[in-house]
């Protein structure tokens, strides 16, 4: 039978071996491949009652979430997380300084193996999906579990394929991408999305990541990406010596539906307000709404390529009166390449703050909370109610260009009126 | 099957509900009790001083879009008994199975509820009955291997008892506190939380 990719992978990685079934609402029973651990979790969870992990090369730690540390309590679950690493000789913990948000880590250090299952307890871990890797957000309770085990199972899910064609308009992000799909064809709940066609090869891996992650906002159960030259390529530059096969669908494989996309038709958008599912509008609907805090960062959009693209916008310009920008690399990796790019001084010198690498604002957590009756317009993962600080902000989504473009009026912008006006 | 089933009365919210609403970012610096009592601050303000033990969430679909943060734990700590919902966010279900709050996806719930009414959650049938007015909704029932983690109440009593997890029988008061009065008692240290933790750590 042909099969979709979540199928595939899922079957392949199934305890009963490869030659399983892995058919739409089957339960697929797992091995994990590797189960990357947060700062975060070191909280609810109980990782310091773990007696002995199942196998600690399959285990990662990363600081992300309250780095560094912006309370005592963060603090000391910081501290139990070392603690942790130390007691069950956790090698690949990246600590404070070595750190970033934790799928930009797992991308950057090459630790998304195609084909494999990968478990973190944050939302946002289809991110690795970009690699054709089986990773969703898991509950810390059941992350705990993997740490033990090694293992877990997963509901084998109906498969929406968005089939790319065309490409992408230059000031066009993965955001834009998403956003339009969000808002064109609402939730994919119970569903794994995946994406192919012709139009997948004119995509970079930063665009791809892009959307891999911000599946968990339409609520879909994985986000995959085949793994073509495209992903080889970019696995081979950053984690090289290793042999890794194209994985993608089989011709032929059954779908709950099919739809077509063309990417260069997309133009720059904007989600509204309170969600993104069926909320999101060409960026010029919402041209001159007012933006008292812009943001760009997170696992979605803190990249290398992002920074540049708010670079190059900023570059010679300033943020306008009123409105605070502030910008979140990725990583210390991101963080160190955009330094020395100089892309952190264009930033600062046109008024941005540039933060060290966390996931930070994008939660509401530190680093850029906003206040009853602002606006912000961010770059990151969500736009809930309440998600970046007071449930009366409002919060509205786009991609890094149409981020910065707002900061230089004032008011949400179209990117292009700011860059192509000359 | 007795201690799967759940009776009582009936809170009814709408879809989408999404786990930032239900767990606050800023909670998640508060310990389970405390960042509880912040469930819906957005959207429902007031609502968990209004519940009380043994109530039941109703809700449509798509409910717990958004994070993994264990909002289920906030519901036992008002001491919801369980949820129903025309359709669950995958994550959330998982982690209502995970930490052993029942759960049962049973398509048109809201429309056979009224807030206040009595309402049965049975997941092993995948069942909700409303008592008040005798309606009833069929889902999908529970499948054999999450019904196992939910009748051991969740993921922490099973690796307890396979001998993965070290047992802990605390219940209340400041998770920092616990865990350091645990760990000192573990290593037999007195310290200034000796009488919590012979307390907490029996």
């Amino acid at each position: 039978m042909p099969e979709t990719l979540i199928q595939k992978i899922l079957r392949a990685r199934s305890a009963d071996g490869p030659a399983a079934s892995a058919g739409v609402g089957d339960i697929a029973i797992c091995a994990v491949d590797l189960t990357v651990l947060i700062d975060l979790q070191f909280r609810h969870d109980r990782l310091d009652d773990v007696i002995a992990v199942h196998d600690p090369d399959t285990i990662v730690i990363v600081m992300d979430h309250a780095v560094p540390a912006p309370s005592v309590n963060d603090a000391e679950y910081a501290k139990m997380a070392r603690a942790f690493a130390a007691e069950h000789r956790i090698t690949r913990f990246y600590d404070v300084g070595r750190h970033g948000i934790v799928h930009q880590v797992v991308a950057e250090r090459g630790l998304a193996r195609p084909g494999t299952v990968l478990a973190c307890t944050d939302s946002h871990t289809c991110a690795a999906g970009a690699f054709a890797v089986a990773a969703r957000g898991l509950g810390p309770a059941e992350v705990l579990q993997i740490v033990c085990t090694g293992q877990t199972w997963h509901l084998v899910p109906p498969t929406i394929r968005y089939e790319l064609r065309g490409s992408r308009h230059e000031w066009v992000n993965g955001k834009d991408v998403f956003l339009h799909i969000a808002g064109e064809y609402g939730d994919a709940t119970g569903h794994a999305v995946e994406f192919g066609g012709p139009g997948v090869a004119s995509l970079p891996m930063a665009d791809r990541r892009t959307i891999a992650t911000q599946g968990a906002e339409i609520a879909a159960d994985f986000t995959l990406f085949p793994a073509d030259d495209v992903c080889l390529d970019y696995l081979a530059e950053v984690a090289p010596g290793d042999d890794l096969a194209e994985l993608d669908a089989d011709p032929g494989a059954s779908y709950a539906d099919v739809r077509a996309v063309d990417l260069s038709e997309i133009g720059p958008m904007v989600a509204r307000p309170d969600g993104v599912i069926g909320n999101a509008a060409p960026a010029g609907d919402l041209a001159g709404t007012r933006v008292d805090q812009a943001f760009i960062g997170s696992c979605a959009n803190g990249q290398l390529t992002d920074l540049e693209t708010a670079a190059r916008i900023l570059r010679g310009k300033q943020v306008a009166p009123g409105t605070r920008l502030i910008v979140t690399p990725a990583s210390q990796q991101v963080y160190l390449r955009a330094s020395r790019l100089g892309y952190l001084a264009d930033l600062a010198e046109a008024g941005a703050v540039v933060t060290n690498p966390t996931c930070g604002a994008c939660f509401g957590y530190h680093m850029g909370v906003v206040a009853a009756g602002e606006n912000c317009i961010t770059a990151s993962t969500r736009n809930f109610k309440g998600r970046m600080g007071s449930p009366e902000a409002s919060v509205f989504m786009a991609s890094p260009a149409t981020v910065a473009a707002s900061a230089v009026r004032g008011t949400i912008t179209d990117v292009r009126e700011i860059m192509e006006a000359s | 099957m007795t201690g799967l089933r759940a009776s009582g009365r009936a809170w009814v919210f709408g879809d989408a509900v999404n786990t930032d609403e239900m767990f606050p970012g800023f909670a998640m610096r508060m310990p389970t009790e405390e960042a509880a009592r912040h469930m819906f601050d957005a959207t429902r303000p007031g609502w968990p001083a209004l519940v009380r033990p043994g109530d039941i969430v109703v809700a449509g679909r798509n409910f717990g879009l958004g994070s993994s943060r264990p909002v289920p734990l906030l519901f036992k700590a008002l001491g919801v008994a369980a949820v129903a919902a025309e359709q669950f966010n995958s994550l959330f279900y998982r982690n209502c199975v995970n930490y052993g709050l029942l759960a049962v996806a049973v398509p048109g719930a809201r429309g056979l509820v009224t807030e206040g009414d009595t309402v049965t959650v049975d997941p092993v049938a995948g069942r909700l009955v409303n008592e008040t007015t005798g309606a009833a909704g069929e889902g999908t029932p529970l499948p054999p291997l999450l019904l196992d983690i939910v009748r051991a109440g969740g993921i922490f009593p099973r690796l307890e008892a396979a001998g993965k997890l070290r047992p802990r029988q605390w219940r209340r008061g400041p998770r920092l506190v616990q865990l350091r009065a645990c760990r000192g008692a573990r290593q037999g240290r007195p310290s200034l939380d000796g009488n919590l933790a012979k307390e907490v750590c029996k």
